[in-house]
């Protein structure tokens, strides 16, 4: 029986290293390649030696899909390709194919300048890398090879963030990447048709969460902010360049412009600029209200968001600084809170969802003595606030799509093992539909039962369809017609065409039943009494007395002779072929009874 | 409905829409019939020796009484250009269909209807003329009024209330996106390389093919290259939308535009350049923004004027994700696809949305300034031709191919100014078409008749039509053209249930069998064919012997037979059944077997087997199921 298999490289009952194997129809698709930010040693990307041995992934990969620039989603793909090789293609969409690169070449350096690291990818290696890239438009559909077939889907969650649908024939499978079902200030919703896919592997991320109103938070997130600054404290926000950075930038700079405020704001990291150009460029991306707007007002372009210089944390009087990266495991969002986590009057908002082992992590578990590199002690006495501005979906939102896409199994990757198993049950519930939640390197194999595609041939089909077109049409109609199976074609005609073709000639086989009935009268008079009785029997039939004497009903033919003895009786003689039999034999069986008097 | 185009050349017949009063053209005489009677001399002017319509312009409409449009169920748009009679269509014929088009086509689309609103509605003009229409009179009147067809229909210009309704139709769809319709067909747009988001269409089924090839272009402007490979393995091909100047090179004519430009403006003149307010525009801001300064025009204001230059231009940088490999990876960078945008920063470029405002005091001579509309007929470029047409310093610079130059100009004659005539058609001229067909080799081609025969104005150029084998199939307004092919089969879906339960049977070597019967079960045009149910199993006492009585109701299908019985063997088996009395007679076709005892006479030919027999069902079965043993079913 067909199969789907699932393997999990990362992500699976995890968040980070965004990685899995689907196998659908001998097709092999690896969907995402992320790294952890979590490890910083081997477990950091996904073990790719899993896939094969000694081969090459080109040989074995038929495509690589990128769901989102995150690097949790695609930091692992200059490795993947350049160290362990690999030239297939790999696809993402246009922004994704914009803005991936960039990040790469972040991390590489923080990585391999600021640490220290060897054995890491290189700039070239990730300038190579992308020139293995097609980008993809939206609903566009991208025919991989002959069979295979990929589709994107708006997923939200960032600029250029996509779901995808891989297809091989009548089999398909939908992968969400990380998606938001919720539109936000500069972010449209996720959507998907109804695909009824055989399996849609779901992100989970927010499984068991389920979000009061994006107003009622951004409100909350306002006031912390307003109050920090009122009482002259710094508020520090860490977040990745691209995202929920534009979102809450959007926020500040309204509210800013409503309250008239003066603290400054700023905007840490020479991506910023840049990043607010890529939503420029790809406003088309956006949700509609910005799209709508943008001749008018350019709303990334803001006018109290200033870029921040080192020596500004420093500074006396409040302040509200946004800075990279979002989880406080390295770089100038570490450094800033480092500087401001002894002082009361601080605050730190951490927007989003931070990974196991790093700072954000700790703090936000409650920790509040650090222990940072070389030993030392850091107190955190500033007020450490989460506030999920994660375009992630709830667990409303999984529902929502979930219904929207009738999937005929769910699998879930990208969310803690507990969550998963709360929502798995869910989805049984709710769905009756078969739920998976594999671990890292665990397969999960789903059996697809597709229908067989034939072609039919035209004259057959209108002849069924026409008898479906009378009036009883809620009652199941039998078709006839005969399969012609030749070199992997498969061909429905109607018998007489089939024959035809095969060059057979058909063998009538009729019968001739002769029954006998009592009836003194003339020949003609018995023969007009048997139509008479007939056409009173059958009503839904043509039943016709020919000029011949002869009686048909529909194909069967009744003549009359008179006995050979005995006058008083008389022989019909019914007389039908082997495809009539079922009316041949009633009325013989008819006829038989006698006629009424 | 494939493209939704409006034929706007009528305009031409039409007094220019002044900006400001015209003392010249308030003055121009009424036209006087031969006979001297002047009842038309309120509707009809006389300039220069032609004579025009004093009145609101109006435009030709598509043919809307061949069909009843509101039995279209999908309009497919190929460009923006191909859309501007959608509103008259949308909203006054019982449409109620959807449209398809890609979003720049929607977007810039819209930006062409609001500049045509704009410039109209701003110009209000208290009379509307319609005595010329009528039939009698417009018999009277000279060339071209005289020839113009169809002016009963001729409609006055839609309004912005209109074009929204018309837009809120518009399905938005991407380059290569299948679209299924009515699960009967799929349609998909893929990109033709002519302007942003224009497209050709895919309208196939599981066995049919039709390719609708409408405005290409295989030169590299800024859009994204033209996708041929997808027009491949075409039934029929549908080709439509070449250039309108088939002996004009595009580039020659690009070369011709800039340096008659520089010459103007050198000499002290301005440049008058009446264009659309999207397309070709950005291609010729970015050749002068190459050339402006090896040019020596640095200090030259270039003007774009329009009510929607604004959106034009900052429209055109936002679709990355249309444009040409090149522009697209300046975005990647991110830096803006169309160097206009540096224009424009440099004070370079200069917009407006008209000559009123801001313009009049930014204004500075000599200049060069895009306006609309090509047809002088509306809009800014109305007042341009009057302020500069009596300068020969002055030269106007017609690069949009839509309309003659010489009927544009005529209206403004006796003019002193210069006029170059720089006709930019990127669309496919008649030897790409030959490339393009050579490449994709559809079985039939559909074009119109123009383009099977040389230009009337040039005869003896054989080289300017489509040459193609089989000789392409032409189409008139009005015609109605039967394609040739015919429909043979469908996909249906058989159901894994009923797969399972089918017996093949091989044939012939290679060749197998399966007889069918099923439940055919038809909804959105998709065919599923499933395990009959199984019939009900009748309560065992008491209805039994109803059943024999009740007419059969539905009868099932019996397969066809074929084969032959082999007399000696069926006889054989006969004997083994228990008739022991069988005799065998030869016939001239076959064989007579006789059951005596029964009084049972069995015919058997090649191809037919007759039992003829006493009214007795359980011996008509049996010897039924004998002779089934021998054949075989379909």
């Amino acid at each position: 029986m067909p199969e789907i298999k699932v393997t999990p490289l990362g992500a699976g009952q995890d968040v980070g290293r965004s990685c899995i194997l689907v196998s659908i129809a001998g097709k092999n698709v690896m969907l995402d390649c992320g790294m952890h930010m979590g490890y910083n040693d081997d477990r950091r990307f996904p073990d790719f030696s899993y896939i094969t041995q000694n081969g090459r992934l080109t040989d074995f990969l038929d495509c690589v899909i990128i769901s989102h620039f995150h690097l949790d989603h695609c930091g692992a793909l200059p490795y993947f390709s350049e160290m362990v090789g690999y030239d297939g293609p790999i696809y993402m969409t246009h922004p994704t194919k914009a803005i991936c690169p960039i990040l790469l070449e972040d991390y590489r350096k923080i990585t391999v300048d600021k640490k220290g690291e060897t054995n890491f990818f290189t700039s070239q290696m990730i300038k190579d890398c992308m020139k293995k890239v097609v980008a993809v438009h939206l609903h566009q559909t991208v025919q991989v090879d002959e069979e295979l077939e990929i589709k994107a889907y708006y997923a939200g969650h960032v600029l250029g963030a996509a779901m995808f649908q891989i297809k091989v024939g009548c089999e398909s499978v939908v992968y969400t990447g990380d998606y938001n079902m919720t539109p936000d200030r500069h972010l449209g919703a996720a959507w998907i048709d109804k695909c009824r896919p055989d399996l849609l592997i779901t992100e989970s991320t927010y499984a068991t969460t389920i979000r009061d109103s994006k107003r009622c938070r951004e409100r909350d997130f306002l006031k912390k902010v307003h109050e920090t600054v009122e009482r002259g404290g710094k508020v520090l926000i860490p977040v990745f360049a691209l995202g929920r950075a534009q979102e809450l930038c959007i926020l500040l700079e309204t509210f800013w412009e409503r309250m008239n405020l003066k603290a400054p704001i700023y905007f840490s990291t020479g991506l910023t600029e840049k990043a607010n150009h890529y939503y420029k460029l790809f406003i088309t991306w956006t949700n509609q209200k910005i799209r709508k707007t943008f001749v008018q007002r350019n709303m990334f372009e803001f006018k109290h968001i200033k870029a921040f210089d080192r020596a500004f944390a420093d500074n006396p009087g409040p302040m509200v600084v946004f800075a990279t990266p979002g989880m406080l495991h390295a770089g100038q969002s570490l450094q800033i809170f480092r500087k401001w986590a002894g002082n009361e009057k601080n605050m730190v908002i951490m927007p989003g969802y931070c990974v196991q082992g790093t700072v954000g992590h700790k703090i936000l578990s409650g920790q509040r003595k650090l222990e940072m590199e070389g030993r030392q002690i850091l107190e955190v006495k500033m007020q450490v606030e989460y506030m999920s501005f994660s375009a992630h979906a709830d667990a409303k939102g999984i529902m929502q799509l979930i219904r929207q896409a009738e999937p005929r199994n769910v699998l879930l990757v990208h969310g803690e093992a507990k969550k998963m198993e709360f929502l798995k049950q869910k989805i049984e519930q709710e769905f009756h539909v078969s739920c998976y939640m594999p671990a890292n390197g665990e397969t999960t194999t789903i059996f697809t039962n597709p229908s067989i595609p034939v072609d039919i041939s035209l004259g057959l089909l209108k002849r069924e369809t026409a008898i479906g077109l009378l009036p009883d049409v809620k009652k199941p109609k039998l078709m006839h017609g005969t399969l012609i199976m030749k070199d992997n074609s498969f061909r429905l005609v109607s018998p007489e065409q089939a024959l035809k073709e095969l060059g057979l000639a058909e063998h009538q086989l009729r019968f001739t039943c002769r029954v006998h009935i009592q009836d003194p009268r003339k020949e003609h008079e018995t023969v007009l009494r048997v139509y008479n009785h007939l056409k009173g029997v059958l009503k839904d039939y043509s039943v016709q007395h020919l000029p011949d004497g002869s009686i048909t009903v529909e194909s069967i033919l009744i003549q009359a002779t008179a006995h050979s003895e005995d006058q008083g009786t008389k022989v019909l003689l019914v007389s039908w072929t082997y495809q009539d039999e079922e009316l041949g034999s009633y009325l013989t069986s008819l006829l038989k009874k006698g006629l009424p008097q | 409905m494939l493209d939704c185009g409006l034929d706007m050349t009528s305009t031409l017949n039409f007094l220019p829409l002044p900006l400001v009063q015209s003392p010249r053209l308030s003055k121009l005489p009424g036209w006087v019939l031969k006979d001297g009677s002047t009842f038309l001399d309120k509707e009809l002017k006389e300039c220069s020796g032609h004579v025009f319509v004093d009145s609101v312009p109006e435009f030709c409409l598509p043919e809307t009484e061949l069909l009843d449009l509101s039995t279209v169920d999908v309009i497919l748009i190929s460009n923006y250009h191909c859309m501007m009679a959608l509103p008259y269509i949308t909203e006054y014929t019982g449409f109620t269909g959807t449209v398809y088009a890609t979003e720049p086509t929607v977007q810039i689309g819209r930006l062409l209807m609001e500049e045509l609103v704009n410039s109209i509605e701003r110009v209000p003009k208290a009379q509307s003329a319609s005595m010329w229409k009528n039939k009698e009179v417009q018999r009277l009147l000279p060339a071209p009024l005289k020839d113009a067809v169809e002016v009963s229909m001729w409609r006055k210009c839609y309004t912005m209330p209109e074009v929204n309704a018309a837009l809120s139709k518009i399905q938005l769809v991407g380059y290569s996106q299948k679209i299924e319709l009515f699960g009967a067909v799929q349609v998909t747009p893929l990109s033709s390389g002519y302007a942003l988001g224009s497209s050709n269409w895919i309208i196939q089924s599981h066995y049919e093919k039709v390719s609708y090839v409408s405005g290409s272009s295989l030169l590299t402007t800024h859009p994204q290259p033209m996708d041929q490979a997808s027009l491949k393995n075409s039934d029929v091909l549908i080709l439509t939308g070449l250039t309108q100047i088939p002996t004009a090179n595009p580039d020659g004519m690009v070369g011709e535009f800039c340096s008659n430009l520089a010459m103007t403006v050198r000499n002290g003149g301005n440049v008058l350049v009446p264009c659309y307010p999207s397309g070709v525009i950005y291609d010729l801001l970015e050749c002068l923004y190459q050339y402006i300064d090896s040019a020596g025009l640095s200090n030259v204001p270039f003007y774009f004027i329009s009510p929607v230059a604004n959106s034009s231009l900052e429209f055109s940088q936002i679709f990355a994700e249309w444009l040409c490999h090149n522009k697209q990876t300046k975005v990647y960078l991110p830096e803006p696809p169309f160097p206009h945008a540096e224009l424009i920063q440099t004070n370079k470029l200069k917009h407006y949305p008209s000559i009123h405002g801001d313009f009049s005091n930014d204004f500075k001579q000599p200049c060069v300034v895009f306006t609309g509309h090509p047809s002088l007929r509306f809009g800014d470029v109305v007042h341009f031709m009057e302020l500069w047409g009596k300068s020969s310093l002055n030269t106007v610079i017609f690069t949009e191919p839509d309309f003659s130059y010489l009927d544009a100009l005529a209206p403004y004659q006796p003019l002193a100014m210069k006029c170059v005539y720089c006709p930019i058609d990127t669309r496919l001229n008649f030897i790409q078409v030959s490339k393009l067909l050579k490449e994709v080799q559809p079985l039939h081609v559909v074009c119109p008749e123009q383009y099977t025969q040389p230009p009337p104005t040039q005869s003896h150029r054989t080289d300017l039509m489509i040459d193609c084998q089989p000789p392409p199939m032409s189409y008139r307004r009005a015609e109605v053209l039967t394609l040739p092919y015919k429909r043979r089969y469908e996909k249906i879906e058989i159901m894994p249930e009923l797969a399972d339960s089918l017996v093949p049977l091989e044939i012939k070597p290679g060749i197998s069998l399966a007889t069918v019967s099923a439940v055919l079960h038809t909804k959105d045009n998709k065919h599923v064919l499933q395990l009959p149910p199984k019939p009900p199993q009748p309560p065992a006492s008491k209805k039994r012997k109803r059943v024999s009585e009740d007419v059969p109701e539905c009868k099932p299908l019996k397969p066809l037979l074929s084969g032959s019985i082999p007399v000696e063997q069926f006889v054989q088996t006969l004997e083994k059944h228990g008739f022991s009395d069988v005799k065998v007679e030869d016939t001239a076709k076959g064989h007579i077997v006789l059951l005596q005892e029964a009084e049972t006479l069995i015919q058997i030919e090649e191809d037919s087997t007759h039992i003829i027999c006493d009214n007795d069902e359980p011996l008509r079965v049996k010897l039924r199921d004998l002779v089934l043993k021998f054949l075989q079913k379909f």
